[in-house]
């Protein structure tokens, strides 16, 4: 029988999410005996290369591109997961929310204290993802199955939850593995 | 109690039932006061100990002989039925928290507040992983003008603790609401700066603050994590751990 396929993406994030899935140590050799990895920073598979069972989301969606990979993970999971705050609340990046898109530029790019552009240029290259008026969490934008929250979720946590999904079994987390920050 | 003379002759002390147990109680207590004393624990956010009842967060629902209410307001009354951990109160219970996540701007991963946060703790109890509703990120201001205080209104959840401690427990008045609706605000007894007020550290104001509204400036990160208080035992874990013995 084939193993369960996952696949794994950053969108909105800061990788820190995926640094606490390495930080299962040795289980990680586990989990690669049990599951296969589709799209990951772990072979840097562009696009999902077929079904997957498990898609696990890093952050919400701040540009254009987070938004077609996302669609793209709903299209081809089974399951998806939010992973860490960042997908399920928003997080760190939604701290420019309380601003408009363009005062967030401007005190980044022009105006802010530090900054040093004589040209004053915010960059505008056609290659740069479109940003979006607001940072949305991952189940704003696309159905999501699972909410795993934490900053970053604890490694345990992250097993817990895979095997829950992979054996079909309920899950709670608990004191200490449910947590925000 | 004003109205004493009237209960005179009759008993002060009563039962009611929560969630079918026999809880004794004393005419005069709150739904939640009884519980507490009998090692119930019901979550909480505006009620504080020697504080005037608010009312106003709503998360100490329960139903009372089949209608809902908050357990901080309705006093006991001899044979009254109290539901308080059916997975309907829970359900409103939820509803309630997850409004309050996203009608502020709540970022536990930097938050000075986190792991002693009641906010966050009473979501962990209730295990919420993420909010049903749709953030509104609104535009809220700090004010940290205070040599020694700061007030950041992301964090406030208008429980009015601030309020009420300043007034009865240091005897300064320094907070109040301003505006209605989605415009209430927590505002200053003074120019509308912070600095201008009689605050200091030491005021009980701060440390009622259910959130990381209303803190302590230089005090930072001093716990680790693992260490903090509700890192240590989930909310509610004292007032259940003392609950009687042969109640158990």
């Amino acid at each position: 029988m084939a193993k369960p396929r996952i696949a794994t993406t950053s969108l909105a994030g800061c990788f820190g999410c995926h640094m606490s899935i390495l930080d299962l140590d040795e289980r990680i050799l586990e989990l690669a005996e049990i599951v296969d990895f589709d799209r990951s920073p772990i072979d840097d598979l562009k696009h999902i290369s077929q079904r997957c069972d498990v898609g696990l989301i890093e952050g919400g969606c701040c540009n254009e591109e987070n938004v077609h990979v996302l669609r793209e993970f709903r299209r081809n999971c089974d399951v998806l997961v939010s992973l860490g705050d960042c997908a399920t609340m928003g997080g760190i990046p939604a701290l420019r929310n309380t601003v408009s898109l363009d005062a967030c530029l401007r005190e980044a790019y022009i105006d802010g204290p530090t900054v040093h552009n004589p040209l004053r240029r915010i960059p505008d290259d056609a290659e740069i993802p479109l940003l979006l008026e607001k940072v949305y969490s991952a189940h704003e934008v696309v159905r999501i199955d699972y909410h795993l929250p934490g900053c970053p979720p604890p490694p345990e946590a992250i097993w817990r939850a895979i095997h829950a999904i992979l054996t079909k079994a309920p899950l709670t987390l608990g004191h200490g593995l449910l947590k925000y920050d | 109690m004003s109205n004493a003379s009237v209960h005179a002759n009759r008993p002060s002390s009563l039962t009611i039932t929560i969630d079918g147990r026999e809880v004794n109680a004393v005419r005069g207590q709150t739904i939640l006061e009884a519980a507490e004393a009998a090692g119930v624990w019901i979550p909480r956010l505006c009620h504080f100990p020697g504080l005037e009842e608010f009312g106003g967060c709503r998360v100490c629902v329960v139903v009372a002989n089949g209608r809902s209410c908050a357990s901080c307001t309705q006093p006991v009354a001899p044979g009254m039925v109290v539901e308080n951990e059916t997975e309907q109160v829970l359900e409103t219970r939820r509803a309630i928290i997850e409004m309050l996540l996203v009608e502020g701007n709540h970022f536990c991963m930097f938050c000075e507040k986190s792991g002693r946060c009641e906010l966050q703790a009473l979501a962990y109890r209730l295990g919420i992983t993420a909010s049903r509703f749709d953030a509104l990120w609104p535009k809220r201001e700090v004010d940290a003008s205070h040599p020694d205080v700061l007030i950041d209104r992301n964090r406030c959840i208008l429980c009015s603790r601030c309020v009420r401690a300043s007034r009865d427990f240091d005897g300064k008045h320094v907070f109040h609401f301003a505006g209605r609706g989605a415009h209430k605000r927590i505002v200053v007894n003074s120019s509308g700066s912070l600095a201008d007020t009689s605050v200091a550290s030491a005021d009980r104001a701060l440390e009622v603050c259910p959130v990381g509204s209303i803190l302590p400036k230089r005090r930072g990160y001093d716990v680790p994590v693992g260490a903090r208080t509700f890192d240590v035992a989930p909310i509610g874990a004292g007032t259940e751990r003392a609950r009687p013995e042969e109640s158990r």
